[in-house]
């Protein structure tokens, strides 16, 4: 395997740990204005508090190893998205902001705003990384240089705003299992009721999506006579996977079913990077203009020295990470330092 | 207006506000892990209390900090693709090696700080605060590292990208090669090599030694600078409110003890920044020539060149409004930046003989002729206005940063005197009062320092992005119109104005809410007490 391939990995590694983790996050704010009570409103703002900030850290690592492993992907992608990208950045920051801000005053104008701000921030956020994914799978215009040549209206076709909704439908009920995991009691009770719709709801856009990617994209298609069996494989592990999710909530076993979920995100990340690779950006009309991990990367000393930092910061990452979710383990209770 | 000049406010003014909050959480960081200390060694309630209405503050400044910083990170992509495709190599290392070895280290352990009071042992909870402290300051440190690389840039060489077939054969970049195999490699230029606009799809700077690039000629000096300001700021926020507390007679004891430690943090930073900043300034002076006669405002080359304290500078123009020359008005000393640049003060005489260059002769002709190599003497000092940074402003800058850091080592030093005379703390006195009012609005004065050093350095590097090498005009996005940078450029001025005031507001609320006084025992946790043999020293009602 050559470096530009574990690279390639290396950086949807990070961005598949930030869909899961982030992922509830978003999905929980999606979910935020469906609970009335200001009480569940804030048990549902504590449920994430200790690990929103961290989990959105995998976003911005995810996007300095984009630019220090593939700057031309980076480049290519931040500039041919920009209003996309603004629109994410101002989500992001009016979340975080209704996060911290929300629960720092009583009056009721104000924690609605302020709901409002943490519920529209997390919809649209996620919408729109599923919109981007969804590009990237469709191809976009590229000139020879890989300069983006298309417009903002090109990007918003309906297979890329399907999964936009896919992407919402996916982190809500991702955030919903998470909060039955966190809760208890009457909110535990709703939040129960809930995953009878969040999760077929996913499973059906799912399917259809996968439907829709094999007859509506023809490079797609040509990658699937290349790697059936990696393909097939992964797909009949994802489909089972995600059945699996209501299962383990009805047998009441929460923690299970939020892993099958997290499961369900990896496989569907493996899924999408099975059927580019080795492409990173295709280029729709012309296929050659493409982006991919050779054409987009960083020299080979650049690659090879960042390796080595990666080879010893990720693991200590995930072992502090690992003991800060074990420190905040088992269900909320709102203290004096809660939201 | 057009891409550029948009582009450059919108990097300008958000990074302007993101720089608000870091270095406050940066000096508060160290602020909780001093305090956090005193309470292990003492077990003084009031040092405990101490921490917890401290980790208010800072919880505040950092969420703000992390929710205007995810920008900075993407806008090199959004707004400088030109830029970032010709730097990644070098330039994308840092700021992947900040996110996995700083941002995840503070916002980590930041949840064990904020909310593990009674989850976890007070050890563990002081080895959080620690490496929050430990995370932020790593930050700094390869943000600092990025941007000196591109003041005084080292460790890469310029390369060609050319794609190569099987037989051997290059061809460019751009060559449709059909279906044909080909690897991709970077022919290193001549040293002499100058960036042509036209070739900057196909050449980059590529790294060649990493810790040549990260420990670049500036880096230290810079990442000193930047960490002590981040100190003063931090030191000066504690000051100002334990001021006011202490104006107001509430929280007194408490208010007295933070009031203390801050004003050793921020003398020892502010002295230590007095020896920063002459470091600092002579890097400028070796590396950045350019930079240290437009903040000195500079013309002619002399030696006993003069060190400016204020005045004015102002453009020089000729009928059709081309840049001439520069008008300079000011108080100075004459010989002294002579004698600050050669570094030498024990031979003040032989010091100030060094000959400082002046703006008419920077950029040298040498220099000029590798871009216009059929130039006349006369052409070369037409063009030579167009490689100044705008020395009006940055003159401004830069003596505005000096006079808020001689500012706070005169505070500083003067609350220590006080302090130690007997009378900082006796509020009954008129113009014991008035000095604490003075500390009270003291807060502002690091921050101004600071964006004013900011900006100082960052238009002081202009019309380079990458000094020397590359062109800030050349490092747009191509994909990006004027119109879109300008509506993102308002979503920005909407947002960050709202996000400013909502900020004051709650710190405004927290700080008159003040710290709980009694949460040192009460709010205790039992876990705590079982760990921590509490000693009761003499608590507030006492």
């Amino acid at each position: 395997m050559d470096l530009n391939t574990i690279w390639f990995i290396l950086v949807g590694v990070l961005l598949t740990g930030y869909a899961m983790l982030d992922g509830f996050d978003l999905g929980v704010g999606a979910l935020h204005l469906f609970v009335k009570k200001d009480e569940d409103r804030r048990m549902l703002l504590n449920a994430i508090g200790p690990v929103w900030d961290g989990n959105e850290v995998w976003l911005v690592t995810g996007g300095g190893a984009l630019f220090a492993a593939f700057p031309e992907v980076y480049a290519t992608a931040f500039s041919g998205f920009y209003d996309a990208f603004m629109l994410l950045l101002f989500s992001l920051i009016f979340r975080a902001c209704a996060i911290e801000f929300r629960s720092k005053e009583p009056g009721r104008l104000w924690r609605s705003c302020w709901d409002g701000g943490f519920a529209v921030g997390s919809i649209l956020a996620a919408f729109l990384i599923g919109v981007a994914m969804g590009n990237v799978t469709w191809g976009i215009p590229l000139d020879e240089n890989h300069e983006f040549v298309g417009n903002f209206l090109g990007l918003l076709h309906p297979y890329a705003l399907f999964l936009g909704v896919t992407t919402v439908a996916l982190f809500m009920m991702h955030g919903n299992i998470y909060l039955i995991m966190k809760t208890e009691g009457a909110l535990q009770e709703k939040l129960k009721r809930w995953v009878k719709i969040t999760i077929p709801v996913y499973i059906t856009c799912f399917l259809i999506f996968n439907v829709w990617t094999i007859f509506a994209c023809p490079h797609i298609e040509s990658v699937m006579h290349k790697r059936p069996v990696e393909l097939g494989i992964v797909f009949v592990l994802a489909v089972l996977v995600v059945a699996n999710i209501p299962r383990e909530v009805h047998k009441g076993r929460y923690f299970l079913s939020f892993l099958s979920s997290c499961a369900g995100m990896g496989l569907l990340m493996l899924l999408f990077a099975l059927s580019v690779y080795p492409n990173m950006i295709f280029s729709n009309p012309n296929p050659a203009n493409s982006l991919n991990i050779y054409n987009g990367s960083s020299s080979e000393g650049t690659l090879q020295i960042m390796f080595w930092i990666a080879l010893i910061g990720v693991p200590i990452v995930i072992t502090y990470t690992s003991c800060v979710y074990y420190i905040f383990r088992g269900k909320v209770k709102l203290t004096e330092e809660s939201y | 207006m057009d891409v550029e000049i948009l582009s450059r406010i919108q990097f300008a003014f958000t990074i302007a506000f993101h720089y608000i909050y870091p270095v406050f959480s940066i000096g508060l960081g160290l602020f909780l892990v001093i305090v956090q200390l005193f309470w292990l060694k003492t077990r003084r309630p009031i040092y405990h209390n101490m921490a917890r209405f401290w980790t208010r503050i800072f919880g505040l400044t950092f969420a703000v900090g992390v929710a205007s910083g995810i920008v900075m990170e993407f806008e090199f992509g959004t707004n400088w693709a030109t830029y970032s495709r010709f730097v990644g190599d070098v330039f994308g290392s840092p700021l992947a090696i900040e996110g996995l070895y700083a941002f995840f280290l503070e916002s980590g352990f930041l949840a064990v700080l904020l909310f593990g009071w009674d989850k976890v042992g007070p050890y563990t909870h002081f080895f959080a605060t620690l490496m929050v402290c430990l995370g932020s300051h790593f930050s700094a440190v390869w943000i600092v590292v990025a941007n000196s690389w591109m003041q005084t840039p080292a460790g890469f060489v310029l390369a060609e990208k050319v794609k190569v077939t099987a037989d051997g054969m290059h061809h460019p970049m751009t060559a449709d090669l059909a279906a044909g195999t080909f690897s991709i490699q970077e022919i290193p230029l001549p040293a002499d090599y100058v960036v042509q606009a036209d070739q900057l799809d196909n050449v980059r700077a590529v790294i060649t030694d990493f810790w040549g690039m990260v420990l670049n000629p500036s880096s230290i000096d810079r990442l000193t600078h930047v960490i002590l300001g981040c100190w003063l700021a931090g030191a000066f926020l504690v000051i100002s409110i334990s001021a006011y507390y202490l104006l107001r007679r509430r929280h007194t004891e408490f208010a007295k003890t933070s009031l203390k430690i801050a004003l050793v943090m921020g003398t020892t930073a502010s002295l230590l920044q007095l020896w920063s900043a002459d470091s600092t300034a002579r890097g400028v002076a070796d590396n950045q020539p350019i930079k240290l006669a437009a903040i000195e405002g500079l013309a002619e080359s002399q030696t006993e060149a003069p060190l400016g304290l204020f005045g004015v500078v102002s453009w020089e123009k000729d009928a059709e409004g081309n840049i001439t020359g520069i008008n300079e008005s000011s108080v100075k000393i004459k010989g002294l930046l002579s004698i600050l640049v050669s570094g030498e003060f024990m031979d003040m005489t032989k010091a100030a003989e060094t000959e400082v260059k002046g703006l008419y002769e920077l950029p040298s002709d040498e220099f000029l002729l590798t871009r216009y190599p059929d130039a006349t003497p006369e052409e070369l000092a037409k063009i030579r206005p167009e490689y100044w940074p705008n020395v009006p402003v940055v003159f401004q800058t830069y003596h505005l940063m000096i006079a808020c850091g001689m500012a706070l080592i005169g505070l500083s030093v003067l609350g220590c005197v006080l302090w130690k005379a007997g009378y900082l703390f006796n509020v009954d006195k008129k113009w014991t009062r008035a000095f604490l009012w003075i500390l009270v609005f003291s807060v502002f004065i690091p921050q101004i320092a600071n964006q004013a050093g900011w900006f100082t350095a960052e238009m002081g590097r202009q019309p380079w992005v990458v000094y020397e090498i590359l062109k800030t005009s050349e490092g747009l996005s191509k994909a990006v119109k004027a119109h879109q940078v300008l509506s993102s450029l308002i979503g920005f001025f909407l947002i960050y104005t709202l996000l400013f005031f909502v900020f004051l507001y709650t710190l405004n609320r927290k700080v008159k809410h003040g710290p709980r006084d009694d949460e040192s025992i009460k709010v205790l946790p039992e876990k705590w007490q079982k760990i921590v043999k509490i000693e009761h020293g003499p608590t507030l009602d006492e």
